[in-house]
């Protein structure tokens, strides 16, 4: 009898551990579960029209895993571009997101769980797929829609030595400058069209507003362990303004020297900015604690009048505190940074890339449909993103800043160029880059901080 | 089957009988073996019952630490021999190099000075009134994470300019009493010991708790006996105290010690590993993953766990000495 009771006890005990191990498991999220709702959720019943779809083929019941580190509202706004896809089609995608998508796509590739897409947010990390041999070239269709809608450039970042691999999907805008459309009236300030009149502009707010605690630009570039980025992003704009694209293309991919003397005035043009203690850090104190502020509240000051000018890309929209007034009349609004003259539109672009791990024709269809300007528009229209892509209409955009980046996306005269850091190998674009920054920032002088980033490229 | 398989409940229904299925085989086998006797019973047993364990811990552990060591001597995508460049990297790279400065700082002031309060306060507060709301308020860190414990600090160390309106609980009081705000986290090589103020803050509730508990399983006789022998307090605390609890004091240093080797989540959420403020599990986390280098960065994590061994045997000779001294 004693001994029957402890087989129940302990059989008892091994399902409580059961469960609480089958927690932690469904927590994880990374096991492909979870998703499975996408045909279920096309409501409202057979009024969809196929047509726009029957390029892409009919598959009765298969599933396409897709993989990126978008999470919560925009993965639901990302599974809701599929909807009418799925119920034509008949393929499922099913989306995984991960906040830790750049570690876990190498170790689930290099298991062999590989999903079947993957969204990348960086082309660095695409190109070390590429090279690792998982990540399989675009097929033709997916080609043809890029071709169709998206620049050479944007084109160029998803081919690894001259082969294609993956469609560019959304992008943001860099280089914006956030601003206070009300505060600018009040003082009878314009939006500077030239970088003169820009530092004009400050040397003007510092003058009449300048105060210990009042300075006419804010600036945080903290941000956990990827501290040093937004500074990396201020000076790539800066060396497309000072130098041009064509040094920036040879500064990124090594051609010429880190320290070279053009990105040295490039630097030091951005230092003019935010190593001067008359001009930065409004609300907060003196330069240095520009190193320590979070870029997420970096712009707040503008809301109280400490500062008018943030530099800081389109998606920090979402960071304005609720029923911000968003809008060119409104208590806060972007405008470009404007380049060297009024006719140079310098761009700093980011984006992300779709890339497959495997040719099935399912696979093929899905990373075709989201090459295509259909889902461009589609997911425009959702909402809290912009895309390059040609085909996309800016009346379609949710806000006017997405409007005015999408519009700044698509002007042809413009010198667009991608994100440096992402492009850089990661010991510089997410190492010695942006900890450099941090030590300029914090004081070190312009030439020894790029000296050191230049002896931490790799050799190969 | 799908129900099983794509739902989470399903899942974790199917985990719960997968599990209860494989506990009930045991068991049966376990029932099996027990009709056996003498040294074949014995056998069997231990096959039973640490053979899972034993192939548990070679996958888990050992085959990942050999694999690691293996690796370290590879180059970055761990493709090619290159022999000890690796920990050349490692003794020559001044971020490396740095790291482990700051580590040593770390592991020589968090154990002591966390077990020292620990032990101080366990004694202060034993048999007082209030023992129990003390001990609690020191404990309550213990049950904050390392990243949640990092980001109350950050605020408590948050710095403005001298004009502005001090948002840190620290440089409202420094300013308060007027003097200049301090950069906290900020100016090297200070920074690093406010960091490590935070570990203590969180270890020294671990080890009031064990010393605490220690402290009340000596054996009153020997007290009274102390008592009567007309000790003073330092007596006391010198000749009966801590060679009672001397097991649970070794116990406490080391556990708190492994755990600040492997200190990463205090200066990740604090200062990102900036400012000088690297230590050596941030880089080689950085190192792997961010950087892509499986090469230095498994050299680094042979390094952590060189560093582990000597504490780890200190740890395990300790308690067969205890054992002796018991008697057992």
């Amino acid at each position: 009898m004693i001994n029957r009771r402890r087989t129940t006890a302990s059989l008892a005990g091994a399902a409580a551990l059961a469960l609480t191990l089958a927690a932690c498991g469904g927590a994880d999220d990374l096991g492909g579960g979870g998703g499975g709702g996408g045909g279920g959720a096309t409501a409202g019943g057979g009024e969809t029209d196929c047509s726009a779809y029957e390029e892409y083929g009919s598959f009765e019941g298969e599933k396409v895993t897709l993989f990126s580190s978008i999470r919560e509202v925009e993965a639901d706004q990302l599974q809701d571009t599929f909807t009418d896809f799925t119920e034509c089609t008949g393929i499922t995608v099913e989306h995984n997101g991960s906040g830790e998508f750049e570690q876990q796509v190498v170790v689930q590739a290099e298991g062999g769980n590989a999903p079947d897409l993957a969204i990348f947010p960086q082309p660095g990390l695409l190109q070390r797929m590429v090279k690792e041999g998982h990540v399989v070239a675009a097929p033709d269709a997916v080609e043809k829609k890029v071709d169709e809608g998206w620049s050479e450039d944007w084109k160029n970042y998803g081919t690894v030595d001259g082969e294609f691999y993956a469609a560019p999907l959304m992008a943001s805008v860099k280089s914006f400058v956030w601003y206070s459309p009300t505060a600018f009236e009040e003082n009878g300030y314009e939006v500077p069209k030239t970088w003169d009149e820009l530092m004009t502009l400050t040397q003007k707010i510092a003058d009449e507003k300048g105060s210990d605690t009042t300075k006419p630009w804010c600036a945080g570039i903290e941000s956990g362990g990827a501290t040093g980025w937004p500074a990396t992003d201020f000076i790539e704009d800066m060396v497309l303004r000072s130098a041009g694209g064509d040094v920036y293309d040879q500064w990124i991919n090594h051609e010429i020297p880190f320290n070279d003397p053009q990105i040295v005035e490039a630097v030091d043009m951005a230092g003019a900015i935010l190593k001067n203690p008359d001009y930065t850090n409004g609300g907060l104190g003196d330069p240095r604690t520009i190193a320590t502020t979070s870029f997420n509240d970096g712009g707040l000051p503008i809301l109280d009048g400490e500062c008018f000018m943030y530099r800081m890309a389109s998606f920090y929209e979402a960071q304005w505190p609720e029923g911000t007034d968003v809008g060119p009349d409104g208590e806060v609004f972007a405008f470009y940074l404007p380049g060297m003259t009024e006719d140079e539109s310098p761009l700093l672009t980011a984006g992300e890339f779709v890339g497959a791990f495997n040719d099935r024709e399912a696979t093929a269809a899905v990373q075709a449909y989201m090459a295509s300007g259909d889902w461009a528009n589609t997911r425009v229209e959702i909402g809290g993103v912009t895309s390059a892509n040609k085909a996309v209409d800016p009346e379609l955009a949710s806000s006017d800043v997405l409007r005015l980046a999408i519009e700044l996306l698509q002007d042809e005269s413009a010198v667009a160029r991608f994100d440096g850091s992402d492009l850089m190998p990661s010991e510089v674009g997410a190492g010695s880059f942006w900890t450099g920054m941090v030590d300029w920032v914090n004081g070190s002088e312009t030439k020894p901080v790029l000296d050191q980033i230049e002896a931490s490229w790799p050799a190969s | 089957m799908d129900f099983f398989l794509y739902s989470k409940f399903g899942q974790m229904i199917l985990a719960v009988i997968v599990f209860a299925a494989v506990v009930a085989l045991l068991l049966g086998l376990a029932q099996l073996a027990d009709r056996y006797s003498g040294r074949s019973r014995t056998f069997w047993m231990v096959l039973l019952f640490g053979g899972p364990a034993a192939f548990l811990l070679g996958l888990g552990l050992i085959y990942p630490a050999i694999r690691t060591t293996v690796m370290s001597f590879m180059d970055r995508n761990s493709q090619e021999w290159i022999g000890w460049a690796n920990y050349e990297w490692v003794f020559t790279n001044p971020d490396s190099l740095q790291s482990f400065i700051n580590t040593f700082w770390w592991v020589v002031l968090v154990p002591t000075v966390s077990t020292t309060v620990g032990l101080l306060y366990a004694i202060l507060v034993d048999k007082s009134r209030f023992e129990k709301v003390a001990k609690s308020l020191l404990f309550v860190p213990m049950a904050i994470s390392f990243v949640g414990a990092g980001i109350i600090w950050k605020f408590v160390y948050e710095y403005r300019g001298a004009a502005q309106e001090q948002i840190g609980l620290l440089n409202a009081i420094i300013t308060g009493i007027g003097l200049e705000p301090v950069r906290f986290l900020q100016d090297a090589p200070w920074n690093t010991f406010f960091l490590i103020v935070v570990m203590i803050w969180i270890q020294a509730g671990f080890a009031m708790v064990l010393l605490s508990a220690a402290i009340k399983a000596i054996p009153d006789d020997i007290v009274e006996a102390a008592r009567l022998d007309g000790v003073n307090a330092w007596q006391m605390f010198r000749n009966i105290t801590v060679p009672s609890i001397r097991p649970t004091l070794v116990v406490v240093v080391t556990t708190i010690t492994i755990a600040t080797l492997k200190i990463f989540d205090i200066p990740r959420a604090m200062t990102g590993a900036r400012f000088d403020t690297q230590v050596l599990a941030n880089m080689m986390y950085d190192q792997s993953f961010t950087f892509g280098n499986n090469g230095t960065g498994s050299a680094l994590a042979v390094m952590i766990f060189l560093l582990v061994i000597p504490i780890v045997v200190f740890n395990v000779r300790q308690m067969i000495k205890n054992r002796e001294v018991r008697g057992a």
